[in-house]
C-alpha cells in the first residue's frame, strides 16, 4: 500500500538530509536552500507572533475595565497599532506562503529549490530587514496611527515614529514582491515532467493565486507608503487637506492593496485546506478543479472590493453600490469550497489525527468569519457596524481562525516531514481543542459588542459594556495556552519526538516520496508523474522514479 | 457595576428598526448555512469515520452540485444587496424640511450649533418624531459621527462637510461616538444625544442662546471680515453678489461648473483662487486660518439665507432654508 519503498527507513542521524549537511551559523545565513530558508522564516514569523501576542495580551488585559487604567491612552494606541502591525505584515501575510509554501511548493512539483534560490535568501533578509526598522520604531518611542495609517493623522497629527514602521513595511513589502515572483517562475518553469496543471495539489493552486496578488498588489502599497513618507517629511500636499491634498486618496491606495492583502493571508490557508482533508479523508477533493479555479477567481475578484472598507467614507453611493455588489461576488467562491471540502468528506475514511481537527477547526471559524462578511457587505447594516468591535471579529475570524488553523494544521501535516519526527499526537490533539474553544470564547462576544456600538479602537469604554469584554479577555488566556503548546511540544519532538519515515499519515503528493527529512536536492531522481493528484485510488502505486 | 449583560442596542430612530430587520435577517441565514455545515461535518465525520469505513468510496465532483451551490448563495446574497442597498439610499438621502445642527469635530471633542445660535459640545439636544439633520466637518483628522441607538454613522472629515440624518423615535439619552481613530483621546470623543419632547426641546432651546442666531453672527463675520466691500448686488462689485446662490449651478471660467454647496462655498472663502467664477478676476484673498471652522459655518449658514432675501423674493416666501443639497453623499 505505502509508496515509500524507495527509501527504506534508515536512521535520520545517520543519512545525510537537508537538516545535517552543512553545520555552523553560516551554513545557515548563506544557505539557499528553500528547505533552511523555510526554517529561517519559520523562527522569525514565531518571534513576531509572540511579539504580537504580547502586544494581544496588553490590550486585553487593558480592556478588562472599562476606565482604561492600565497604561496612558498613548501607550494603549501604540500598543494596538504595534499588534496590528505585527500580527499583518510580519505574522499573517508571510505565514504560510514563506515557510510551508517555501518548503513544499518545490517538493510538490518535483523540482530541487525554487527558481531563484539566491533571491529566496534575499527575501529573508528583507523581511528581517523590515522586521528590524518596525522594531527600531517600537523601542524608541512606538506608533499610534493604527495598522491602517490614515491620513491626515499619519501625516501630519501623529508625532510618533511613523517613517521607520512604514519603511519597515514597504522593505518587507519587497520580500513579499520577491516570494511571489519565485513562486510564479517555479510553477510555471519547473514542474516534473508529467506534472500538468491540473495535476498540481490544490495548495500549489491557491500559493500560486496568492503570489500574483503579491507581485501585482504590494507595489501600490509601495507607492502608498512612499508618498505618506514624502507628505510627512516634505509636505507635499497630497493627502493634506491643508494643502489641497485629499484624505480619501490615502483610504483609496491603502485598501487596493490591503484588501487583496486578506486574500494573500488566506489563500494559502485554504491550499493547505485541501490537502489536509483529502490526505485524511482518503479522497480526492471534490470538484477539484471548481476548487482550483475559486482561488484565481479570489484572487482576481479581491482586487475589486477595496470600496467596501469606505461605505461610510463619504464615497459617492453609486460606488458603494458597485463595491459592495462586487462584495457579493467575491464571497462565493469562498462558499463553493467551503461546500467542496464538505462533499469531500462523503464516502470518505475519515481520521481525526490533529491535522484533521485543526481543519475542522477551520472550517467552524471560516464559515463565521466569511457569513459575517455578509454582513459587511450589506450597505445599510456596515454603516452601523463599521468600525466597531464586530469588524474586529470578523477579521480575527478570518485572518486568525482561518489563516492561523490553517498555518498550525498545515505545520502539523508536514512537521514529520520537516523534522522527520513525529509530534505527541495527544498533546496535539488537546492543542487544537484549546485554540478552538479559546479563540470562540476571545471574539464571539466581539460581534454582540460590536452591534451594540461599541467603536474598534477605544482604549475606556462606556460601563455596560465590560461583562462582554472581561469573556473576551478570559478567551484570550484560554487561546493563548493553546497558541503556546505547540510552542513547547513541537520543540520537544524535534529531539525526543519518534522517527517518522518518509509518509507516516500515508498521504499522496510528491513530497511524500522522498525521505523525511529530504535530502538537500530533494528527490535522489527527477520524478515522472503519471498521475492526477490525490490518486487515493489509483489503479497502479505511483512509480517513484528510479 | 452589577451585572449587566446587554445584547442588544437600543432601538431609537426609524433608521433602527430598518437596519435591523435586515440584520435579523442576515442572523437567519448565518445561522441556517452555518448550522447545515456544522450537521455535515459532523455527520460526515462519524457516518464515515475510518474505523467504520476503511475504504473511501472515490467520488470525483458534480457540476450539478456545484451549480446548485454556486446558484443558489448567490441569489440570497442578491437579496441580501438590494435590501441593503436600499437602506443604504434612504440614509443618504436627508428627508427636505429637516432640522439642521451644524457639527465640527476636533481633537478630541464634538461642537454642536443650533440653527438659534446655541452651542454645545459632546451633548446634542433634539426633539423626538423630527427628522435632523447634521452637516459636519472637522478642524484636523477624520473623525466619524455614530449614533448606535439611531444606526447611522458617517465620516466627519477636514475641508469637505458631510452629512448624517435620523428621526428620533424615543425619548431619552443615548451615546454618541466618535467611530474614526483620530489619536489619543480617540476613546474620550464622545457625548450624548438627547432626545427630548418637542416642547422641552422648545424650552432647551429659548434657555441656551447667547450672540444671536447662526445667519446673524454670519452676516456679523460677513461685515467684519468686509466681504461685502466686494460682494455687493450693486453694478460696481468685483466679486459676485451671493444672494440666491445657494443650489443654483455656477460657471467657472476655466471652463466647468458645479452646484453651490455648503463645500462649494467653504472652498471659496479658503482657497478662491480654486475655482473662479466667470466673469471674474481672481483676486479673492484666502480666508484659510482667519476664520474658525465654526466661523465658516456661520458664513455658509449667512450666504444660504440669503436666498430668501433676494429682492426678488416675494415677501413672506417661506423662511425655512430651500431645496436641502443633495449632498454628494
Ligand atoms: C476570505 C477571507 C477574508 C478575509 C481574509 C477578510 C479580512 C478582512 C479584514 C482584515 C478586514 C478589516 C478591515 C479593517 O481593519 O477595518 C475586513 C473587513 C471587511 N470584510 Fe473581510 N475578509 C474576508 C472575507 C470577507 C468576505 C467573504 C466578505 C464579504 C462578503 C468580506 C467583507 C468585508 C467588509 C465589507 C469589510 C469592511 C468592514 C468595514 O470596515 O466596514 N470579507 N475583512
Ligand atoms: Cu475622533
Amino acid at each position: 500500500m505505502s509508496t515509500a519503498v524507495a527509501t527504506a527507513p534508515e536512521s535520520i542521524h545517520r543519512r545525510r538530509h537537508y537538516l545535517n549537511a552543512d553545520y555552523g551559523i553560516r551554513s545557515w545565513l548563506f544557505t539557499t536552500d528553500h528547505k533552511r530558508i523555510a526554517l529561517l522564516y519559520l523562527f522569525s514569523i514565531t518571534f513576531f507572533f509572540a511579539l504580537g501576542g504580547l502586544f494581544a495580551v496588553l490590550i486585553r488585559l487593558e480592556l478588562l475595565t472599562p476606565a482604561g487604567d492600565l497604561m496612558t491612552s498613548d501607550t494603549y494606541n501604540k500598543v494596538f497599532t504595534m499588534h496590528g502591525i505585527m500580527m499583518v505584515f510580519f505574522f499573517l501575510i508571510p505565514s504560510v506562503p514563506a515557510t510551508l509554501g517555501n518548503f513544499l511548493i518545490p517538493m510538490m512539483i518535483g523540482a530541487r529549490d525554487l527558481a531563484f534560490p539566491k533571491l529566496n535568501l534575499a527575501s529573508w533578509y528583507l523581511f528581517m530587514a523590515g522586521g528590524v526598522f518596525a522594531l527600531y520604531s517600537v523601542v524608541t518611542g512606538g506608533i499610534d496611527t493604527g495598522w491602517t495609517f490614515y491620513t491626515p493623522f499619519s501625516t501630519t497629527y501623529s508625532n510618533t515614529k511613523v517613517i521607520p514602521a512604514a519603511l519597515g513595511i514597504l522593505i518587507a513589502g519587497f520580500s513579499s514582491i520577491f516570494t511571489g515572483l519565485n513562486f510564479i517562475v517555479t510553477v510555471h518553469r519547473m514542474r516534473a515532467p508529467g506534472l500538468t496543471w491540473f495535476r498540481l495539489p490544490l495548495f500549489v493552486w491557491a500559493n500560486y493565486a496568492a503570489s500574483l496578488i503579491m507581485v501585482l498588489g504590494t507595489p501600490v502599497l509601495a507607492i502608498t507608503i512612499i508618498l505618506v513618507f514624502l507628505e510627512r517629511a516634505f509636505h507635499i500636499g497630497i493627502f493634506d487637506p491643508r494643502l489641497g491634498g485629499d484624505p480619501i486618496l490615502f483610504q483609496h491606495l491603502f485598501w487596493f492593496y490591503s484588501h487583496p492583502a486578506v486574500y494573500i493571508m488566506i489563500l494559502p490557508s485554504m491550499g493547505v485546506m485541501s490537502e489536509l482533508i483529502s490526505a485524511f479523508s482518503r479522497k480526492r477533493v471534490f470538484g477539484y478543479s471548481f476548487v482550483a479555479f475559486s482561488s484565481v477567481a479570489i484572487a482576481v475578484f479581491g482586487f475589486l472590493v477595496w470600496g467596501h472598507h469606505m461605505f461610510v467614507s463619504g464615497q459617492s453611493v453609486y460606488a458603494a453600490m458597485v463595491f459592495s455588489i462586487l462584495s457579493y461576488l467575491v464571497a462565493i467562491p469562498s462558499a463553493v469550497k467551503v461546500f467542496n471540502w464538505t462533499a469531500t468528506l462523503y464516502k470518505g475514511s475519515v481520521s481525526y489525527q490533529t491535522p484533521m481537527l485543526y481543519a475542522f477547526g477551520f472550517l467552524g471559524l471560516f464559515t463565521i468569519g466569511g457569513l459575517t462578511g455578509l454582513f459587511l457587505a450589506a450597505l445599510g447594516v456596515d454603516v452601523h457596524v463599521t468600525d466597531t468591535y464586530f469588524v474586529v471579529a470578523h477579521f480575527h475570524y478570518i485572518m486568525v481562525g482561518g489563516v492561523i488553523m490553517g498555518y498550525l494544521g498545515g505545520l502539523h501535516f508536514w512537521w514529520p516531514k520537516i523534522t522527520g519526527r513525529l509530534y505527541p499526537e495527544g498533546w496535539a490533539k488537546l492543542s487544537a481543542l484549546v485554540v478552538f474553544l479559546g479563540f470562540n470564547l476571545t471574539f464571539f462576544p466581539q460581534f454582540v459588542l460590536g452591534y451594540l456600538g461599541m467603536p474598534r479602537r477605544y482604549h475606556a469604554y462606556p460601563e455596560e459594556f465590560q461583562v462582554l469584554n472581561v469573556m473576551s479577555s478570559a478567551g484570550a488566556s484560554i487561546l493563548g495556552v493553546g497558541y503556546l503548546l505547540p510552542l513547547f511540544y513541537l520543540l520537544w519532538s524535534m529531539r525526543y519526538g519518534p522517527e517518522a519515515g518518509p509518509n507516516p499519515f500515508d498521504a499522496r503528493g510528491l513530497e511524500w516520496q522522498t525521505a523525511s527529512p529530504p535530502p538537500t536536492h530533494n528527490f535522489e531522481q527527477v520524478p515522472i508523474v503519471q498521475e492526477e493528484a490525490y490518486a487515493y485510488h489509483a489503479a497502479q502505486e505511483v512509480p517513484v522514479a528510479g | 457595576m452589577g451585572f449587566d449583560l446587554p445584547l442588544f442596542p437600543d432601538q431609537a430612530s426609524t433608521m433602527a428598526t430598518r437596519v435591523d430587520h435586515l440584520y435579523f435577517y442576515l442572523l437567519a441565514v448565518s445561522a441556517f448555512f452555518t448550522i447545515l455545515i456544522t450537521a455535515m461535518l459532523i455527520f460526515f465525520a462519524i457516518r464515515y469515520r475510518r474505523a467504520r469505513h476503511p475504504n473511501a468510496v472515490p467520488i470525483e465532483g458534480s457540476t450539478k452540485l456545484e451549480l446548485a451551490w454556486t446558484g443558489i448563495p448567490l441569489i440570497i446574497a442578491m437579496s441580501m444587496f438590494v435590501w441593503a442597498a436600499n437602506i443604504f439610499f434612504a440614509m443618504n438621502r436627508p428627508p427636505r424640511g429637516a432640522l439642521e445642527i451644524y457639527a465640527v469635530g476636533k481633537q478630541w471633542m464634538w461642537k454642536f450649533e443650533h440653527v438659534g445660535g446655541q452651542r454645545e459640545i459632546n451633548q446634542l439636544h433634539v426633539p423626538v418624531g423630527r427628522d435632523v439633520k447634521l452637516t459636519m466637518i472637522s478642524q484636523d483628522v477624520i473623525h466619524s459621527m455614530f449614533f448606535p441607538a439611531f444606526r447611522v454613522k458617517q465620516d466627519v472629515l477636514p475641508n469637505r462637510y458631510t452629512t448624517v440624518w435620523f428621526h428620533p423615535t424615543k425619548i431619552g439619552t443615548y451615546h454618541l461616538f466618535c467611530a474614526e481613530y483620530c489619536g489619543t483621546k480617540h476613546s474620550g470623543m464622545i457625548g450624548q444625544v438627547v432626545v427630548m419632547e418637542p416642547a422641552q426641546y422648545q424650552a432647551w432651546l429659548a434657555g441656551g442662546a447667547q450672540g444671536g442666531s447662526l445667519v446673524a453672527s454670519g452676516e456679523r463675520l460677513f461685515r467684519d471680515l468686509a466681504c461685502d466691500t466686494c460682494h455687493r448686488p450693486d453694478t460696481g462689485a468685483r466679486g459676485p453678489d451671493l444672494a440666491g446662490l445657494f443650489g443654483k449651478p455656477v460657471r467657472f471660467a476655466g471652463g466647468g461648473s458645479a452646484v453651490a454647496d455648503e463645500t462649494y462655498i467653504r472652498e471659496s472663502i479658503t482657497n478662491p483662487a480654486a475655482k473662479v467664477v466667470e466673469g471674474f478676476q481672481p483676486i479673492m484673498p484666502t480666508f484659510q486660518g482667519q476664520v474658525s471652522e465654526e466661523g465658516l459655518l456661520q458664513l455658509v449658514a449667512y450666504i444660504k439665507s440669503l436666498q430668501t432675501q433676494t429682492p426678488a423674493a416675494a415677501p413672506g416666501a417661506p423662511p425655512a432654508a430651500a431645496a436641502p443639497p443633495r449632498g454628494n453623499p
